[in-house]
């Protein structure tokens, strides 16, 4: 058991000692200051600049939001359109045809949300064409949005003007996303992730020379190393990391498990170094770090102590290894379902719906919060979002007019916080949940009996609210189950709210921010760069942010766990 | 701003990106693949003497006969059908997938402790009745279904626990098992992540090429 939990450290460890050079790196990048990269980029840049027509004006809030959107909606149109026309497009090794209407509009949806949920299997229903053209484009361009917003957000939030979205969605991708998913690309091609444009090899068995089987490629290399760099996590096959040709081993698990965390992890520094104030970034990034440890300890411990009907089988105590792989083992997928789940990334290494009950009770934990590193951008944006909320709720407790950085929080910002933080979310997961829970035989497609079954439900619509993407994916949420329609439909609904209405309410949270006169700080400011306020703050996010799924939790994985333990 | 300028700029913009990302980048990851790693790129197939492909080094491959080293159960049963009855096309594209059960499910159970029935069709072997029948000591690998249905490994305590078997079959010394077990398990990266594995599909080959002792 030691050994699997020095891994688990080390690995930690090394995200930790990323994050200042990454965290820096980034900020130089949107603060326009000299990089190493500049003299192969800047050219690149300045050609991309003059074809798109883009000039580098200041955006508002608003403006930023508009162009957010329509340069999403474009996107989202040409992807659509690959999806439906892919029978006729080149790069199709197995023929395959247009998928359904609704596959292709969930999937859109997803990916252009930087999600990632996946209503379909890799091999069986996306060409090679649209999986590079369509699926790997989103890869790069959801992720940069993300990270474009959450600049502007850090931005707006310490007085800046909010920039230009097209600017910072090229510059997070020539500068971040680009260059270090070059490096990670290749390191995993040469580890053994394929990258060819042939189609499945059949091969007579060893065993039975009448059985044959398949071994589906295709061009995995460079967009398993977007899908985990940015957060993406939607699968080249069905079983995304899991699959051998997606994570061969060990050494391209430390990769992915490391690049998914990198950027989230390193955004709390770089908000340190934008705002000037490195102290508050280690103190909320140790926050969201202690978190994070103790949901990967749950889970851990869960899949370490294994399930007890079938110890009770075996003799003695072994992991619970039902959908895992033996070189993952319980510690390498208790760490990244804890990982993806937290930082969006929504990939999987191992199935989550047969996770004892402690590891469902940290990955929807995770879905519920939003912020244990969170999303690309966004999840830093929600972080300070609630060390504004922290700020009001102190202000209110000693009565003193709430500041943060220097700026006078007042009913506007008050108002877009709590309605992003504590309305969105919650609309966007339990509606839809529990529609579909009041029709369990004509909407559901639970697969799993009892208690767990309200969490597989809650599980899909809290994954597309909070854009993650991952699944308890024995759901029937495919065509061409009979559940597939209304799945399709009804995630989409949770994936638009959970992006677009949180982005919006961000950018003019921002915009009003940066448009305040700062006040002089006097000894009776309350500082926001202290442990006890850092304190307060985890008060806050676990009163506001996590009770209100806690009935969920109570009635899902803590029923389950109980029902284990009293043997069934 | 007008709107039609600021559309023309975001699809002016996507596409420019698109040229970038999704044409690109494949395009030298592409060549950088079959030129510098023709090996890795095309899916670490292995082939024998004569050439012709028999699996990949990554790909685990149905084994349950006693003459071999037998794998995970899988719930594709490793992506293989019989070419002249494979009504689900699974030859055709290949697939993965898992069993997805709860740990609360009653299915897993009667999945690895088998269930009778009078009905013939509903009932279930289970892994731990085969494995006893076998005479193989069980482990977790060997009864739970893997994540990938593809697991290219058993754990080392589960290919030790069939080398009697595999031995006395094939009428081989069990210590020359043991060394081909050792030369084909993948240990962990640098000796601290992940977690050991014996490559089934590697050591039953290795095993194919092995002369009984007389």
């Amino acid at each position: 058991m030691l050994q699997g939990w020095i891994q688990i450290a080390l690995t930690v460890a090394l995200v930790v000692l990323i994050t200042p050079f990454l965290g820096g790196y980034m900020a130089r990048v949107f603060l326009d200051q000299k990089t190493w990269l500049d003299p192969v980029m800047t050219p690149v840049e300045r050609i991309i600049f003059k074809l798109s027509g883009v000039q580098k004006e200041d955006m508002t809030g608003w403006q930023y939001a508009r162009a957010v959107l329509y340069s999403n909606l474009a996107m989202a149109v040409m992807i659509f359109a690959i999806f439906m026309l892919q029978g006729a497009l080149p790069l199709n090794p197995t023929q395959l045809g247009a998928p359904t209407w609704d596959t292709a509009l969930h999937t859109t949806i997803s990916f252009v949300t930087n999600t990632n949920q996946q209503h379909y299997s890799g091999e069986t229903t996306f060409s090679y064409f649209s999986q590079v053209a369509a699926l790997g484009f989103m890869f790069f361009t959801s992720a940069a949005t993300g990270l474009a917003v959450g600049i502007a957000f850090i931005r707006g939030l310490t007085g800046r003007p909010l920039g230009n979205f097209y600017v910072d969605l090229t510059h997070a991708i020539t500068r971040i996303l680009l260059p270090i998913g070059l490096v990670s690309a290749i390191a995993l091609l040469a580890l053994g992730v394929p990258e060819t444009l042939s189609g499945p090899v059949v091969v007579p068995t060893l065993e039975d020379p009448a059985i044959s089987q398949a071994i589906a490629l295709g061009p995995v290399a460079h967009f398993e190393s977007l899908k985990q760099l940015g957060e993406n996590g939607g699968g080249f096959f069905a079983i995304n990391s899991a699959h051998p040709f997606e994570n061969p081993n060990p050494a391209t698990n430390l990769i992915q498990v490391v690049t998914m965390v990198a950027i989230p992890s390193a955004f709390i520094y770089t908000y340190g170094v934008v705002a000037n104030n490195r102290k508050q970034a280690w103190l909320v990034y140790g926050l969201v770090f202690t978190i994070y440890v103790t949901f990967i300890i749950i889970a851990g411990m869960g899949e370490y102590q294994g399930n007890p009907a079938v110890n009770a089988l075996l003799g003695s105590q072994q992991p619970n290894l039902e959908g895992k792989e033996v070189r993952f083992g319980w510690a390498q997928s208790a760490l990244f379902a804890v990982t993806t789940t937290g930082t969006m990334t929504g990939a999987v290494n191992s199935l989550h719906d047969s996770f004892m009950p402690p590891g469902g009770f940290a990955t929807l934990s995770n879905l519920f919060l939003q912020i244990i590193w969170g999303g690309q951008g966004t999840g830093t944006a929600y972080l300070f979002t609630y060390l504004i909320l922290a700020v009001f709720a102190t202000g209110l407790m000693v009565g003193r007019t709430p500041e943060f950085l220097g700026r006078k929080i007042e009913k506007r910002e008050v108002v877009l916080s709590s309605f992003l933080l504590l309305l969105v979310h919650p609309i966007a997961v339990l509606i839809p949940g529990a529609i579909t829970l009041a029709f369990p035989d004509q909407l559901a497609g639970i697969s799993n009996p009892g208690f767990h079954g309200l969490s597989q439900v809650i599980y899909e619509y809290a994954s597309a609210a909070a854009n993650n993407g991952s699944g308890f994916e024995g759901l029937a949420d495919s065509q061409p189950a009979p559940t597939g329609l209304w799945w399709n439909l009804s995630a989409s609904f949770s994936l638009l709210v959970g992006r677009y209405v949180p982005i919006i309410a961000l950018l003019l949270l921002a915009d009003s921010m940066s448009r305040k006169q700062p006040v002089p700080g006097t000894v009776a400011t309350l500082r926001t760069d202290t442990l006890l306020f850092t304190g307060v703050t985890a008060g806050v996010i676990v009163v506001m942010g996590a009770l209100t799924f806690f009935p969920i939790l109570a009635l899902g994985p803590i029923a389950e766990a109980f029902q284990l333990a009293k043997g069934g | 701003m007008s709107i039609t300028r600021e559309i023309s700029r975001a699809v002016r913009s996507t596409l420019v990106l698109w040229v970038l990302v999704a044409v690109l980048y494949p395009l030298i990851m592409l060549i950088m693949g079959q030129v510098a790693f023709p090996f890795q790129a095309n899916g670490s197939i292995l082939k024998n003497a004569q050439g012709v492909a028999v699996g990949s080094a990554l790909i685990g491959q149905p084994f349950s006969s006693d003459r071999y080293f037998n794998s995970r159960p899988s719930t594709t049963s490793y992506s293989t059908a019989n070419p002249k009855d494979d009504k689900a096309g699974v030859l055709k594209t290949g697939v993965s997938g898992a069993s997805n059960l709860a740990p609360s499910n009653p299915a897993l159970l009667d999945r690895i402790q088998g269930k009778s029935d009078p009905d013939p069709a509903k009932a279930i072997a289970g892994e731990l009745p085969r494995l006893q029948t076998a005479g193989i000591k069980p482990t977790a690998d060997l009864v739970y279904t893997s994540g990938s249905s593809l697991d290219p490994h058993i754990t080392p305590e589960a290919a030790q626990a069939q080398v009697q078997r595999v031995a006395t079959v094939r009428k081989l010394n069990p210590n020359q098992l043991e060394m081909l077990i050792t030369q084909n398990t993948d240990g962990r990266f640098l000796g601290i992540f992940g977690e050991p594995g014996v490559n089934v599909l590697k050591l039953n080959l290795a095993l194919d090429g092995v002369k009984p002792a007389s």
